[in-house]
């Protein structure tokens, strides 16, 4: 197996040009482990961990975020726990401090595993995935980028360069249910973001499907009532009843399997506590808001 | 009065640092997976995928034409009797025609390079044909089922009765319920590992992780056709046994490769491999039946238990033989109907784990006590003292319980420790069921409280010739007098070592020990399990220290003409206190001394009746558990766990809370958590990704309450400790989530949805 460690972004989109067949590694928490196991045998290993470009993030021009593909789950949580919360709830149900120390965005991106603790957040947040090759860049919306289990839009000559998304409006959350209560594999996981600036409302389901997918029915639902309520300006409290209806939106919208980990029946009444607990924590903070604000 | 103030700092009563803990903190602790050799090969295992199948063919052509390949190994090549086993030699160490169970191992590689030896391993080609397999062991006795073991009549292991008082006993309350409980594993963070090194003479020194040095090598010398004298094993860093390492692993494997290829051989198993590698805990499906007066006063209990053996028999027996004569409780019960089997089935192989045969029990007759007490209306508390086993009672085996059995006051003062704060107005939500995952902001959750009492027995038991060996020697060295202590009873991490150190300066005076490397060059220590080192090696080691002073007293009678002497801070002091001499002065020839010890002995118990003295010492625990339950979404988080224990003598205080506090959370793993999920023979889950363990997050601090009734049977009052807090607290944090949710709950561990649906 063939160890590749090119040190700047152009030489890691070159050395994927010419090893298409490489496997990315960027943090390895989900590569060693397969590696560990026999799971998966790639020809070589493309470690990403020594290109600073991927280390950073920055507010661009336009005033969105830009996060490197190599920012780790520790520095989402300290840097940008303010300014990307849903994320940094997510990342804080990573793993373990040696984990979240070590994994990173682009990666849990890159592997693209129905239970990555970032997609629900990030799907909620309407971000976007920023992938480069030497043909160029283009950019994908996240609830674009999972095709199936483990599988994404990634061409073999292509990288994740970074994840774009705009300082959110509104309140977000993240909710994730395991058996235990840390360290643990996603049994099923919910994002969830109030958008008040689109009237929009984002959610993300994890491992309950066979992709990380939105719930956009459910989504459109709430964003519906809250408009026709009149609630995005009254900011009246979230009737009880919408938001269990929402629940039941959001569950109708997965499609889980029976496993190890739990079953597709409880995966299912999860979702639509979690969608139901998740968007009244929400929309009471949004209320919040307008009072801290007065 | 002026006495010598030079009293041994690290004697018994103290809690002296052990010489392993800074260095496993800091990553620097050579375990049996660190060990090396420069001129060393790697063995790898092929295992069966199959849970019962018969072996057509093996071909090993392949493997044997992969670079670096040194030596590939089947049944065909064992030199020896192709069997091992703790109780039956039933199992194989290379599966020889037929596979019971998926992952036995079936042929060895060794190769310059471990990734190597697994490559090769995969060009094996086993031609298997399928066999009808046994998987519920509910059916395994059904006049129709597949037999495991053909030459068996039956799949059978063995089935216990036990019988005392009125054979068709009524009661005006009755109570009844079914209890099922899932494999949990022993989960050692150290993986199966050793260094087999042939001498060049046809023998082999095996350095290894186990548990008991000398019934590995009776085993291994059988399947090698060697004597004991040419096959010696030496105890390497272990990390982690709980009843795991019972059994042989890699041990004979690495030795058929070591003496094949004349190289040494180290074996190491990755983690999905050690699910495979070792035994699990036998689960059980139990059904129990409680008769009382009204009052709550047990008047019968009945009991039907059934343990799922696996593929072979490893310590089904003995499980089987705790379930039967413990598995009703530390209760008074006048008439008692207990049946207790173990079956085979082509399931994962069960065999020691901490506590067993009495875990299983304890969470079917704590949730009937729970219930009995409910429908009499007694407080769950008071139905367990005023039920309470006491000193003088007879068991349910007709044993006499002679030393202290404080049943009811150990139930009483765990429900009297303080009571956690009530769940705070703006919590923390790593406070609450669910953690940092973020689930509740206190939306559905329930506080309950769960009560458990368990009693376990303490060494070997039904006869068993159970026994220690210690070599004491006091000699002069540059000097100063340095104890060595030797004995083959292995460190599995519960503190032997330091034990066997506050020992010797306790008995001898001394300030300077060495525990000499736990090998075969000394006699059997018995196996580090059933709660029992401190009582038998550590009786072993203090009969060897008094027979080492009596020598030395003699000699220094002799030479000072006095016989008010004793030894103490390294000094040889008169009943006044003053010092007459130094040790050393009369340790121009060395001491030595070896002792066999043995605790008083036990007896088979009745075949019919299950009546007897049949086992040595019992060890009583409580627990209280108070959790939080999300009753919507069924997470749980455990609030406060807190335990009261007699240990007899606490020798090393700090060290009995570790332990207690560790087997609490064992037992807390199994309650909620802890399952190696089995499909249709199938391990669905070998791998610490998805058999979960409690994290620190999971773990609630604890009170610790010791109580010390010296048994005046024992070594020093000593009353094994490890065990028990495995036992009850489990059924206390069942009993709990029982509490809040308000639902029967008969399985563990509890999954979420049994809680929401």
């Amino acid at each position: 197996m063939d160890f590749l460690a090119p040190t700047s972004w152009a030489e890691a989109l070159e050395t994927k040009a010419a090893h298409p067949d490489a496997l990315p590694v960027a943090g390895g928490t989900d590569v060693m482990v397969e590696l560990n196991f026999d799971h998966r045998r790639p020809a070589a290993l493309l470690d990403l961990n020594r290109v600073p470009d991927l280390q950073e993030w920055s507010r661009t021009d336009d005033g969105r975020i830009r996060l490197g593909a190599g920012v780790t789950y520790s520095r989402v949580i300290a840097e940008l726990g303010g300014t990307l919360p849903g994320l940094a709830m997510a990342a804080r149900t990573v793993g373990s401090p040696q984990i979240r120390n070590r994994g990173t965005v682009g990666g849990n991106l890159g592997a693209a595993s129905p239970a990555g603790d970032s997609h629900p957040a990030l799907l909620a947040a309407f971000a976007e995935v920023e992938i480069a090759s030497l043909r160029g860049t283009r950019v994908v919306p996240v609830a674009e980028f999972f095709t199936g289990v483990k599988r994404s839009v990634l061409e073999p000559d292509e990288l994740i360069a970074a994840v774009r998304t705009t300082p959110p409006a509104g309140p977000q959350q993240f909710c994730k249910i395991g058996t235990r209560n840390a360290m643990v594999i996603a049994v099923s996981a919910f994002g969830f973001a109030l958008h008040p600036d689109r009237r929009e409302v984002g959610t993300g389901i994890g491992s309950a499907a066979p992709t990380p997918r939105p719930a956009p029915a459910a989504a459109a639902f709430l964003a519906g009532e809250l408009e026709a309520a009149g609630l995005w300006e009254s900011r009246g409290p979230l009737p009880e009843n919408l938001a269990t209806d929402f629940g039941r939106r959001v569950r109708d919208a997965a499609a889980p399997i029976d496993d190890v980990r739990g079953s597709a029946a409880y995966r299912l009444h999860a979702l639509s506590v979690m969608a139901r607990r998740a968007a009244t924590w929400a929309w009471d903070s949004y209320r919040d808001e307008n009072r801290s604000a007065a | 009065m002026t006495s010598t103030e030079t009293r041994t700092a690290g004697r018994l009563g103290d809690s002296p640092l052990r010489p392993d803990g800074t260095l496993k903190v800091t990553g620097e602790f050579a375990y049996s997976s660190d060990l090396w050799h420069d001129d060393m090969v790697w063995g790898v295992t092929l295992r069966s995928p199959h849970p019962h199948a018969r072996i057509r063919s093996i071909d090993v052509t392949d493997a044997l034409r992969v670079p670096g390949v040194s030596a590939v190994l089947t049944a065909a090549d064992v030199p020896g009797e192709n069997a091992v086993g703790l109780e039956h030699l039933d199992t194989p160490a290379l599966a020889d025609r037929v596979v019971r169970y998926q992952g036995e191992p079936v042929a060895l590689v060794a190769a310059d390079h471990p990734e190597t030896a697994r490559r090769a391993a995969k060009r094996i080609v086993v031609d298997y044909e399928a066999l009808p397999a046994v998987t519920d062991p509910r059916r395994a006795l059904d006049a129709d089922a597949p037999l495991v073991h053909a030459s068996h009549e039956d799949n059978l292991v063995r089935a216990m009765k036990v019988r005392r008082g009125d054979p068709a006993p009524t009661a005006p309350v009755v109570v009844a319920l079914d209890f099922e409980v899932g494999m949990q594993d022993q989960a050692f963070l150290g993986p199966e590992s050793g260094l087999a090194v042939p001498d060049g003479e046809g023998g082999v020194d095996l350095y290894v992780a186990t548990q008991w040095l000398h019934v590995d090598q009776s085993q291994v010398c059988r399947v090698l056709g060697l004597p004991p004298e040419r096959v010696r094993l030496t105890l390497a860093g272990v990390g982690g046994a709980f009843g795991g390492r019972e059994d042989l692993s890699m041990h004979v494997h690495a030795c058929l490769l070591a003496l094949h290829t004349g190289k040494p051989v180290k074996m190491s198993y990755a983690r999905d491999e050690s699910f495979f590698g070792h035994v699990h805990r036998h689960p059980a499906w139990l059904r129990y039946e409680f008769g009382a007066s009204d009052e709550g006063e047990l008047i019968y209990a009945k009991a039907d238990i059934l343990f799922d053996g696996g593929a072979y028999a490893s310590s089904t027996g003995a499980v089987v033989g705790n379930g039967g004569t413990l598995g009703l409780g530390p209760y008074r019960i006048p008439s008692v109907h207990v049946d207790a089997r173990g079956v085979y089935t082509n399931n994962p192989p069960c065999g020691a784990m901490r506590g067993f045969g009495c875990v299983q029990a304890a969470f079917a007759h704590e949730a009937l006590m729970d219930e009995l007490a409910d429908r009499v209306g007694v407080d769950r508390v008071e139905i367990r003292a005023r039920n309470g086993m006491r000193e003088g009672d007879l068991n349910i085996t007709g044993q006499v319980i002679d030393s202290a059995a404080p049943v009811a006051e150990l139930i009483r003062t765990v429900r009297d420790l303080p009571l956690p704060a009530p769940r705070a107005e703006d919590p923390d939500i790593r406070e609450l069921p669910g953690g940092a995952s973020n689930t509740t902001h206190g939306e559905g959750v329930v506080r309950g409280i769960g009560y458990a009492v368990t009693y376990k027995n303490v060494g070997f038991s039904e006869g068993f010739d159970d026994y220690s060996t210690a070599r004491v020697r006091l000699e002069a060295v540059a000097g100063e007098p340095v104890a060595t202590v030797h004995t083959a009873a292995a460190e599995v991490g519960q503190g032997l070592i330091t034990l066997e150190q506050q020992i010797c300066r306790t008995e001898l005076g001394v300030d300077q020990v060495v525990v000499h490397p736990k090998d075969t060059g000394v006699g059997s220590g018995g196996s580090t399990s059933a709660s029992r080192q401190t009582y038998v090696t550590g009786g072993a080691v203090k009969a060897a220290c008094e027979a080492v002073r009596t020598t030395v007293l003699r000699r220094a009678a002799a030479s000072l003409q006095r016989t008010d002497l004793r030894l103490e801070g390294d000094k040889i002091v008169a009943e006044s206190g003053e010092v007459v001499a130094g040790l050393v002065e009369v340790l121009e020839e060395p001491v030595e001394e070896t002792v066999e010890w043995r605790h008083r002995p036990t007896s088979p118990i009745d075949p019919e009746t299950g009546q007897g003295n049949a086992h040595v010492q019992y060890a009583f625990s409580a627990h209280r558990a108070v959790v939080d339950v999300d009753v919507e979404l069924g997470l749980v988080k455990v609030v406060a766990l807190d335990t009261a224990q007699d240990v007899g003598r606490a020798l090393n205080p700090d060290a009995v809370v570790g332990q207690i506090q560790g087997g609490s959370a064992q037992g807390m793993g199994l309650a909620l958590m802890e399952e190696i999920v089995v499909t249709d023979g199938h391990v669905k889950n070998p791998s610490f990704t998805d058999y979960l363990i409690p994290t620190i997050l999971d773990m609630p601090p604890m009170q610790v309450k010791v109580l010390e009734y010296a048994d005046p049977h024992a070594p020093y009052g000593v009353r094994g400790v490890g065990e028990p807090p495995t036992i009850s607290s489990g059924p206390a944090v069942a009993a709990a989530v029982r509490a809040a949710t308000g639902k029967a709950l008969r399985r563990v561990p509890i999954r979420p949805e049994h809680i929401t649906f």
